[in-house]
């Protein structure tokens, strides 16, 4: 045998296919953590859209958000600090036929990860992207992360952080996501809705979730945020409209806003990648087939 | 043995290095076998660069010492090169653009000057066409016939179509027979020998072997000497079906080979050094993960960026301790592009069984240099296994189940009731972390130790597969060379040589140089005398992994580091100094 066999379907047994539940793991975080509510978002979003759960993978980097996975009855690939989308994006190239959801936080996407951050949105490859940004470094002990603000005391900034704070919403909107969307944990229906939109729309969904750190973070507590979020979609905005969500981008303050900044189609790097246009790389042929010509180029 | 050599040099620009390969090319369709050397430097025009073709009836592993024919596309050329001249030498160059006096050229070595310029203008006022009168030269002089060049230089314009195939075809040809007229034959040229060969560079050979080992994803970021191996790859990705993605730093390109290699696509990433040092963390993930993975490392000179277009075999140690912690590897380590097709099909085979990253190690001198193989040397026909090797079976799954091999069944996304985590924390059977609340707990520290075991026993049976040290030449020779890599070509040249001076010598080739089998790496050992290590680098990297691992010594070194591969004549001169007075 010269090349391998397409990959052979397993049977259903007749019974219907199992959708994301919980695991067999209860989640480790502090009690009150915001992430349980975006853990609950992740599960119901998957939950409404039916996705058997062997079809989905979630990817995390490391942090206390990143151990997400384990909490959910999917695939999942629990990856180094900052990682997580290099390797969310060779499972969709690896299989496009699965649905890939990346999670973790805003110092794993934010500061040692940026970079994937941004190159995967230009890309537009298709998965969803879930940070949970709690504006600070929990699982190390509360140091200042890249989006805690400006003045932020900190465990190594103990008078106060003097960097301007990442915008996750604006860096996505300027390196080409096509669903910019923010979340709050205290609103688990609300990110639930938008996680859902984020699977179903095709192309990189970024999905920002304002998560509390109830330890290490006094200042960005959930009645900080309580007080301040409002609904985009209550406020008439328009996401079709890129102008507009640069606007909404930059609200920070008295008024916080949450839902859709942004979303519009555009072509997902799978599309444009011919190679899988023949179907999922991990059931396509393997090996060469046209073996006498390859060479022939070396004579 | 016969061979001849051409030499072509000039600036970065000139066109040396297409020169060089249209001769090379012409040789190898002469059935001859050829080592083709590309030196340049790290820039894009000027400086000086040449390319030797070196033919012969015989297998040359190495660029040789001298030359035959050069052609010298400016004055430094000359300076440079005329002294690497044979006895019967000529050098080619064209009065108009500098002169080259009798006494400018050794003993021996006569000049013949060509109008290459006048013959450019008949056809052109570009300055497209001057190289090729001084190549038709070069041919005449080396004994290539005119027709086999004008098909070399037909098929290397490809689809060029138009006036400048014609160009290059009727210059190339006032230069062969302007050359007929005012020189004659070197007296080494070679006739034709058969069947045409193959001639690929080393990183050609690396993604020849990936494809035919089931390859699908290549993730790759541009660094020399690694980056023809993207492009090659990206040349046949939609006719080999192989999806090659140009990442933004190598951090992303060695995830991304992970994560394409957890979904079930086979995969891999290649790399210098600087790039290398960057995929360190990713390598004990996918070790701890048990993703396979392949990594090729073309290796340069360093440290730091240290010269990026020189060889060196300096990464040996960084290859061996990449990675926090500890986890199995293998790295193999081809020395010619046979090998180096070999090897990487080898490498995915390994990586696939061991589910552990198996690392392949070049370096510039074997990724860029040209060398023939013969069409039965390139088996294309690899068994390429399913991936899909565990179906649910109504038993709880465990996908780091502890098994004999401390190979455990691997399931794929996609495939229903099997799920898991793949942990970069320690984990359990199940892949449940045991990294945290478990961490410390007296049960679960005897877990850790025992999935550490588990992953770690793998490596028994890395060495098991690993290829042994093989020997060339006669078991009692009073001198053995050890050898790794790309530096094996050379000493089988010098080994040629030095046996046709009646001084018998053999060699221990390392194919795999980790891990290694100490029993069998002291058998080898122990039917020597004297041993001679050579390596490019320092320290002599793999003389401290001999050591440390097998517990031998080599009593002699040649270590060289000054960015050049070894020449055979270096080799025979440091053997005959070991034979002859015992060493330093």
């Amino acid at each position: 045998m010269a090349e391998s066999k397409p990959a052979p379907l397993p049977a259903s047994m007749g019974t219907p296919l199992p959708v994301v539940g919980k695991s067999s793991i209860r989640p480790t975080w502090c009690p009150g953590c915001g992430d349980f509510g975006v853990v609950a978002g992740v599960e119901m979003a998957l939950k409404r859209l039916g996705i058997p759960s062997h079809n989905v993978v979630i990817v995390s980097g490391i942090g206390c958000s990143s151990n997400l996975p384990h909490f959910l009855s999917a695939y999942g690939f629990h990856g180094v600090h900052g990682r997580a989308l290099p390797v969310a994006e060779g499972i969709r190239w690896g299989n496009h036929g699965l649905t890939v959801i990346g999670t973790g936080g805003d110092g794993d996407g934010f500061g040692i990860g940026v970079g994937h951050f941004v190159h995967s949105m230009r890309r537009n490859v298709d998965l969803t992207y879930v940070t949970m940004d709690n504006e600070i470094y929990g699982l190390t002990t509360g140091q200042a992360s890249p989006t805690s603000t400006l003045g932020h005391r900190t465990k190594s900034t103990p008078t106060g952080v003097i960097e301007n704070p990442i915008d996750p919403i604006a860096l996505a909107l300027a390196s080409g996501a096509t669903y910019v969307a923010r979340g709050f944990s205290g609103d688990v229906k609300h990110l639930t809705d938008l996680v859902a939109g984020g699977i179903q729309h095709k192309g990189f969904s970024f999905v920002d979730v304002l998560s509390p750190c109830v330890t290490y973070n006094k200042i960005n507590t959930f009645d900080f945020f309580r007080q301040r979020v409002y609904k985009l979609e209550s406020a008439g905005h328009d996401p079709a409209d890129i102008v507009k969500a640069w606007e909404r981008s930059l609200e920070w303050g008295d008024k916080i806003p949450i839902g859709l900044f942004y979303r519009t189609d555009r072509p997902t790097y799978e599309d444009l990648e011919e190679v899988l246009s023949a179907g999922p790389l991990a059931q396509q042929r393997a090996g060469i087939v046209d073996r006498a010509s390859l060479l022939d180029e070396f004579v | 043995m016969g061979e001849i050599a051409v030499r072509a040099g000039g600036q970065a620009g000139d066109g040396i290095a297409s020169i060089g390969e249209s001769i090379a090319r012409c040789f190898s369709r002469m059935g001859l076998h050829v080592f083709g050397f590309n030196a340049y430097q790290s820039v894009i025009r000027g400086g000086h660069v040449w390319f030797q073709a070196r033919a012969s009836d015989t297998r040359p592993y190495s660029q040789g010492d001298a030359a035959d024919v050069l052609y010298a596309l400016d004055r430094a050329s000359v300076e440079i090169h005329a002294s690497g001249l044979r006895p019967g030498g000529t050098v080619i160059y064209d009065p108009e653009k500098f002169p080259v006096a009798a006494t400018d050229l050794p003993a021996g070595v006569r000049g013949l000057p060509v109008p290459t310029l006048q013959i450019a203008r008949k056809y052109t006022s570009q300055s497209i066409l001057q190289n090729a009168g001084g190549i038709g030269a070069a041919a005449y002089v080396a004994g290539i016939p005119l027709d086999l060049l004008h098909q070399v230089l037909t098929d290397s314009f490809g689809k060029k179509a138009g006036d400048i195939v014609d160009w290059n075809l009727g210059a190339s040809k006032d230069g062969y027979e302007f050359a007929s007229k005012n020189a004659s034959v070197n007296d080494r040229a070679l006739s034709r020998r058969g069947a045409p060969k193959l001639l690929m560079t080393g990183n050609q050979a690396i993604g020849l072997g990936a494809a035919a080992a089931g390859c699908k994803f290549l993730a790759q970021y541009p660094m020399t000497p690694a980056s023809s191996i993207m492009h090659w790859l990206a040349a046949h990705s939609r006719s080999l079906g192989i999806v090659v993605k140009q990442a933004e730093d190598e951090l992303a390109a060695i995830h991304m080979a992970i994560g394409a290699s957890f979904a079930g696509v086979r995969s891999m990433t290649a790399t210098s050094g600087g790039g290398f040092s960057l995929m360190v963390e990713a390598l004990g993930m996918a070790g701890m993960t048990e993703t396979p993975v392949v990594v090729v490392e073309s290796q340069r000179s360093g440290p730091s960026t240290g010269l990026p277009t020189k060889t060196e075999q300096g990464d040996l140690n960084l290859m061996l301790g990449a990675g926090q912690g500890e986890f199995p590897r293998a790295i193999l380590a081809p020395s010619h592009p046979k090998e180096a097709y070999a090897a990487t099909v080898r490498a995915f085979q390994l990586a696939e069984d061991w589910q552990t990253p198996i690392l392949v190690a070049s370096d510039l001198h074997l990724s860029e240099n040209f060398a023939t193989v013969d069409r039965e040397e390139i088996d294309l026909a690899v068994e390429i296994p399913s991936l899909y090797t565990v179906e649910p079976n109504g038993h709880e799954y465990r996908r780091y189940q502890y098994t004999e091999s401390g190979v455990s069944p691997r399931a794929l996304p996609g495939q229903a009731g099997l799920q898991f985590i793949a942990g970069s924390d320690e984990h359990d059977e199940k892949g449940h972390l045991i990294s945290d609340i478990k961490s410390g707990i007296p049960l679960w520290v005897a877990e850790r130790q025992r999935m550490m075991d588990k992953r770690m026993h793998k490596l028994s049976g890395l060495v098991r597969a690993a290829l042994p040290p093989e020997r060339e030449g006669p078991a009692d020779a009073p001198l053995t060379f050890v050898a790794w890599g790309s530096t094996v070509g050379a000493i089988r040249d010098a080994r040629a040589e030095l046996d046709a001076a009646g001084r018998t010598t053999n060699l221990l080739a390392f194919p795999t140089v980790y891990p290694l089998d100490p029993d069998r790496v002291r058998a080898a050992f122990a039917a020597t005398r004297k041993t001679l290590l050579v390596e490019a680098n320092f320290s002599g990297q793999f003389g401290r992994l001999l050591r440390a691992e097998a517990g031998v010594v080599p009593s002699e070194r040649l270590l060289k580091y000054d960015g050049e591969p070894f020449y055979p004549h270096e080799i025979v001169a440091r053997a005959i100094e070991v034979m002859s007075h015992g060493g330093k």
